[in-house]
């Protein structure tokens, strides 16, 4: 099933940032999302996964099919490296911590608490999360912030395995990973103001 | 939903996680209700379920900031939101899960500290079974005032100023029954209406909590 995304507008707190967006992501694929800081990166994804309402046009495919990372990871820093993975398990109903271990090599840390962990060994601990939600579809934001260079090549071989699965990605990232994907610049795609006249202005 | 509840609890009993912070907040204050009113045992008596009960509520309301907005700094609030569980689980799980760190050590507190402010013997029971029954509300009312200040810079004396209205009826009922237990009086209607607004609040307000969280995470 693919995700679609038909002539999508999004809105940071009520104001349309991007308009226009179409894309088709389908199973197996990668679409990477380019764009200068502030142009509404972040919130084309934050609608995507759901967490906000599209402004105008729609998102097909999306249900309960999108495992969703940002920018803060959603460690809790008293918990185990294994108890963090476990309970996102548990929430996503599937079992099993040790492949999302061994894919970004955090076997020796498992018992470590996660508030001593370095920025990079969060990050991938983050990234981990992914692997035990069990879902097809990631939609990931800077995954690669405060990684090095190893660790960026480690994730680059998760998400290709992913696709291998007949998984999708789209992620929003600067840097080149190396992947077979397609390459959506939303830069063209800011919105316009709204025309003296509209809808709003009648309404008020 | 039972992994939310585990991990709430697991949270809290860890270290900096705030287990006992609201229990001790009610010790202090309630030790310190007979150096402000004087020592007099007959007085003290009299306003002892008042005192008792609203030293409950102000505990309840000291560990409320914490629910969310921990989960909102670190991400995992919007992590849960995408996550295949309803958000109104999710505020639910995490008021019982407050109620089990804040409200239960409450009820199970309070009879002692009846002792320091000379309650009546009869009214020892009242007061545990109107705190049992009256706590939950508690935790319900302010993972809803928690859930409409997440994400607000110095949102806790704002939730404070929005909540404290909302606790007056269970405030009024609770005390009640407290009251009228110490003095052995009919007490089967304020529990009745107590308990009336404990299962409705139960019942409602985790749909409001998770609207207005849907509203915040936008």
């Amino acid at each position: 099933m693919d995700l679609m995304a038909l002539d999508l507008s999004v809105a940071r707190t009520g104001v349309p940032v991007l308009q226009g967006v179409n894309f088709t992501l389908a199973p197996g694929f990668a679409l990477v999302l380019r764009g200068p800081n502030g142009i509404g990166k972040t919130t084309l994804l934050r609608t995507v996964a759901g967490l906000q309402p599209p402004y105008a046009g729609r998102i097909e495919g999306a249900e309960d099919r999108i495992a969703y990372a940002a920018h803060a990871d959603g460690i809790k820093p008293t918990l185990s490296v294994a108890e963090n993975l476990g309970f996102w398990a548990q929430v996503f109903g599937t079992s099993g911590i040790t492949p999302a271990l061994d894919a970004y090599g955090l076997h020796d840390l498992a018992d470590r608490a996660a508030g001593t962990l370095s920025a990079g060994q969060k990050r991938r601990l983050g990234l981990a999360r992914l692997l035990v939600t069990g879902r097809p579809v990631w939609v990931l934001d800077e995954p690669t912030v405060s990684l090095d260079v190893a660790s960026v090549a480690m994730f680059a071989d998760v998400v290709r395995a992913h696709l291998g699965q007949g998984g999708s990605a789209l992620i929003a990232t600067h840097i080149d990973l190396g992947l077979d994907a397609t390459i959506l610049d939303v830069g063209d795609l800011r919105a316009r103001p709204p025309a003296p006249g509209g809808p709003e202005e009648d309404f008020l | 939903m039972i992994a939310l509840l585990s991990r709430d609890l697991i949270l809290s009993f860890r270290a900096g996680g705030g287990f006992g912070l609201a229990l001790a907040f009610f010790l202090i204050v309630t030790v310190m209700v007979p150096f402000s009113v004087g020592p007099q045992s007959s007085l003290l008596a009299t306003i002892a379920p008042g005192v008792l009960w609203l030293g409950a509520l102000l505990a309840c309301l000291l560990s409320l900031d914490r629910l969310l907005a921990l989960d909102w700094e670190d991400g995992s609030l919007d992590l849960l939101a995408t996550a295949p569980l309803p958000l109104e689980m999710v505020v639910s799980v995490k008021a019982f899960a407050h109620w089990i760190t804040t409200g239960l050590p409450l009820v199970f507190a309070a009879p002692l500290l009846g002792v320091l402010l000379n309650l009546p013997a009869p009214g020892y029971q009242w007061l545990v079974i109107s705190l049992l029954v009256g706590t939950p509300a508690l935790s319900v009312i302010g993972t809803f005032g928690a859930a409409l200040t997440v994400g607000l810079k110095r949102g806790g004396l704002l939730m404070s100023l929005l909540v404290l209205p909302l606790y007056v009826p269970t405030l009024i009922f609770g005390a009640e029954v407290a009251r009228r237990g110490a003095l052995e009086m009919e007490l089967a209607t304020p529990l009745v209406m107590l308990g009336g607004i404990t299962a409705a609040c139960i019942a409602l307000m985790p749909f409001a909590s998770a609207a207005v969280l849907r509203i915040n995470l936008r």
